[in-house]
Formats: C-alpha cells, structure tokens, sequence
C-alpha cells in the first residue's frame, strides 16, 4: 500500500500539471469543484493519470464520491 | 451607406517569423522557412518529402502549460496570432460592445495532430487513455471557440472550410459581419498545423509536394519552370477588422481597408484548377465590384502561387482574362516561395502581407524565380522589394482550394 504522504505529493503533481495550480494548493481538505475550480473534464484527466501513477482502477461511477483530495488520498490508498 | 471595414490590427506566427514585425522585415529581405524535418517520424515512415516550412517560434513559449496542454497545435498557432493582432489593435475589451464583437476564422483541416494521436492511443492503450478533452481539441472550429473565449467575443465565433481558400473566405465572412451592421469588430484569418507524416504522405501521393529534399530552401520557387510542387507550411494569421466609424471614434491607426471580397466555386474538378480560370476570374471581378474598384486601380496582386507544376498558369490566365494589357503594371509577389503553404491559414498570412504593402508601398520579394516560365508571363516582385505607387491604389490577394474554392480579398490604401 503506497504511503498517504506520497499519494498526496504525487496527486499534486498531476493536478499542477493539468490546471498550472501550485502543488501547495493541493491540500487534503480542498475540494476539487468548490475550492480547486477543477472542472470534471480536468478531473477524468486527473483520475486517468492517476490511475496510471498509482497503478489502481477508479471506476467512472467512483469520481462522483471524490469530492475532497482528501477522499482521492483515501480511495488510491485503499486500492492500492 | 454601407458601412466601410477598415484593418486596424495584424498577428502572425509563421515559418518566416514569430510576429508581424519579424515576418514583414523577412518577407522584404527574402527569406525561406523551409528546413528539414528533425523528428523520428521522417525515417520512421520512411517519407519521401523530409522538409517543410515550420514555424520559428513554439506557440508554447507564448501560452501557458495549462492553456497549451487542452489546445491542437492549430489552435495554439491560431491564439497567438489572434492576440498579437488584437495587442496592435489596441483595443480593449471593456471599451467595447462585446456582443458585437465576433471571430471569423479559417482552416483546412483542423485539429490532425490531436485526431491521430488519440487514435494511436486508442490502439495501444485501450479507451481509458483517449483524453476528454479529445473531441474539442480535434474539432476545426477549435481556433475560433478558443479567440472567441480569449476576448469575450459574443457577436459569434464562424470557422470557414475550405481547403486552402478557408483564410480568405473568412475575410469575406468579417467583411460582410462589417458591412451589414451584425458586428463592429471582427477578428478574422486563419491556422493551420498540418506537419504530420499523414498530411505529408496524402500530398506526396498526390504529386502535390516538392522533393527536393537536397535543397529544401530552394524548393518553393512559384513560377520557376523548375517548380515541382509546394511546400508545406505551418502557422497562423490575424487580422482585426472593425467598421471606419468604430476605428475612427477611438483614434485607432487604420492600416488598409478591407474593401471587397468574392468567393465563387469551379464545379470542375475535385482537385485540379479549371485549366481557363474562369471561377478565378469570376472572383477577381466580383472581389473588386463590391466597392466598384477599377482594374487601372489595382498595383499589387498577391498570388495564390503555390509553386505546382500545374497550379501556377491558371491562377495567370485569370488574371490576364480580368486586367488584360493592364496586368503589365501589377506587381505580382509570390510569398508561398517564402512561407510554404499554409493551407487554410495562407489566406491570411497573405492578406497581411497585402495589407503591409499598400501601408508601406512596398511589396514582398518572390524567391527562387531563377528561370521564370515563359507561359506565365507577369511583373513578378523577385530580387528586391517592389515599389509602390503613392495616392489611392488597391490591392488583391487571391486563395484558391481543392474541391474548385476560389476566394479573392480585395484592399485599398487608407
């Protein structure tokens, strides 16, 4: 199982790489709509890469339920 | 009255320059942007046409990562021109209606590198891997919903297709939006980023491309009896076009005035020009009809000329049918000798290099002219820059495309 730490600082990176927001942004407690203005084409994209980053499948239906990094931290970890 | 469009702000980025300033100074000296293709994909495919005019400027040193990243490299070609032209128009957005400010832009085929790279990725990675945001990257109208959005322009955002007359088509959609009261500012011209091995490998099996891989610099060489094909090219042209009545309210300069257009249709050949140019000729005369210019007015022509063996001559027999005797004292430039052939966006770049020359009285250099053929006999601008005519002259650039598209944009000096 990948270390939270980790799955953070590399959820970061794919989210600085697909909206130019700064990595430090990316907190636990931010949610992707309200408070990271992701919108959900950006995060497929988001979810794709980390699928391939951290090897796991999110299912579709899955990405609704990730409202807070904090809930993306949580489900690679457990499907990991 | 009809309301007159008059051209107050130009951008490019092209293979002879990454602005206007750089690209109009190179077009005066005679430069050539062609150069061999550095990518693996050249020997991968083993292709038979190893060079092409590419732009000198990555748009990415211009946009953000982030906007890069969703946009087609047609897209992204087709914003920094668009930005530039509209930096030079010195307009801003807060100052204007933007209901009334509208897009009218041109491309042959839109977004070719994101289509066939998400078909690879489809193949080796499965659907997971096929982006969202492939469907508006591919789509042609790319370039236009991307200004439209860049400038708050509400007044709508048009992409014309065809071929390689899409950029001077959408001059002649910006210049009716003008005239009939729809719009009082139009961004308009056109992009293209077609340097990929299937574009090439299609021209090439048409005989439609140079190969004279040896010497790329010398291979677009438009009425030379060497010719032996075009060279492709890539980029993208702007042009910001508002009514006389806006520009003069703000003091903007006005560079030329957009003063006619025609757009007429073969109904010959899928891709060969009709050999008499008589949907040219109906262009030429119903692009100066429009705002009854004379032919004694015309000084300058910047020819479609794209450096086919059988492309050049008829585009000639038009202009000889239309001005006759009087074609002897129209400078003719041939600026594809020096850009390439930017397809839909080729138009554009040449109405720029139309409007620059009546500005500045000057016209561009036609390079490669070693042998001109004795069938096209013209007052082609070669060896250095023409002279224009002080007083009121006008000025034609002509387009023409597969599937018989003739487009014809008619300027006069302001």
């Amino acid at each position: 199982m990948a270390n939270k730490e980790d799955i953070l600082a590399g959820l970061a990176e794919i989210v600085n790489e697909e909206t130019g927001l700064e990595t430090e942004e990316v907190q636990l407690d931010k949610n992707f709509t309200d408070d990271l203005d992701i919108d959900s084409i950006s995060m497929m994209t988001i979810v794709v890469n980390a699928e391939e980053k951290f090897d796991v499948k999110i299912p579709d239906e899955e990405v609704k339920n990730l409202k807070t990094v904090q809930d993306a931290v949580d489900f690679i970890a457990n499907a990991s | 009255m009809t309301r007159k469009a008059v051209i107050t702000g130009l951008g490019a980025t092209s293979p002879i320059g990454g602005d206007v300033e750089t690209m109009w100074a190179n077009a005066l000296a005679g430069t050539s942007g062609a150069r061999p293709i550095e990518k693996d994909w050249v020997q991968e495919y083993d292709l038979p046409v190893t060079f092409a005019a590419q732009l000198t400027n990555d748009p990415k040193e211009v946009l953000s990562r982030v906007e890069a990243r969703r946009m087609d490299p047609t897209t992204q070609m087709g914003l920094v021109a668009a930005r530039e032209a509209w930096a030079h128009s010195g307009i801003s957005t807060d100052d204007i209606d933007t209901d009334r400010l509208a897009v009218a832009f041109g491309t042959g085929v839109g977004g070719v590198w994101t289509l066939l790279d998400s078909w690879d990725n489809l193949r080796e990675r499965g659907p997971r891997r096929v982006l969202p945001m492939t469907v508006p990257m591919l789509m042609p109208n790319g370039a236009a919903a991307a200004i439209s959005m860049d400038l708050s322009a509400r007044g709508g955002a048009m992409t014309t297709v065809s071929a390689c007359a899409s950029g001077t088509e959408a001059m002649d959609n910006a210049r009716r939006l003008i005239e009939t009261g729809q719009a009082d500012v139009v961004v308009t011209g056109g992009a293209e980023a077609a340097i990929h091995p299937l574009p090439i490998a299609g021209f090439a099996a048409m005989q439609a491309l140079s190969k004279r891989n040896d010497d790329p610099q010398a291979a677009s060489r438009p009425y030379d009896v060497d010719r032996d094909g075009f060279v492709l090219g890539e980029g993208a042209g702007a042009l910001v076009i508002e009514s006389e009545e806006h520009a003069r309210a703000r003091g903007a300069e006005i560079y030329a005035v957009l003063a006619g257009s025609a757009v007429t249709s073969d109904a010959y050949h899928i891709t060969a020009p009709e050999p008499e140019g008589l949907g040219a000729s109906r262009a030429l005369r119903a692009a100066m009809a429009s705002d009854d210019i004379e032919l004694t007015d015309v000084v300058h022509v910047n020819a479609h000329a794209t450096s086919t063996p059988v492309g050049d001559r008829p585009e000639y027999v038009a202009m000889k049918t239309v001005f006759g005797d009087h074609l002897d004292d129209i400078l003719v430039s041939a600026t594809k000798s020096q850009t390439g052939h930017l397809l839909g966006a080729s138009g554009a770049l040449e109405a720029i290099f139309t409007v620059l020359s009546l500005y500045h009285r000057k016209t561009p250099v036609t390079i490669n002219l070693d042998n001109p053929d004795p069938d096209i006999p013209m007052n082609v601008v070669h060896g250095k820059p023409g002279e224009l005519p002080s007083g009121d002259i006008a000025a034609l650039s002509n387009s023409f495309g597969f599937g018989g598209h003739n487009s014809v944009v008619a300027f006069r000096s302001y």
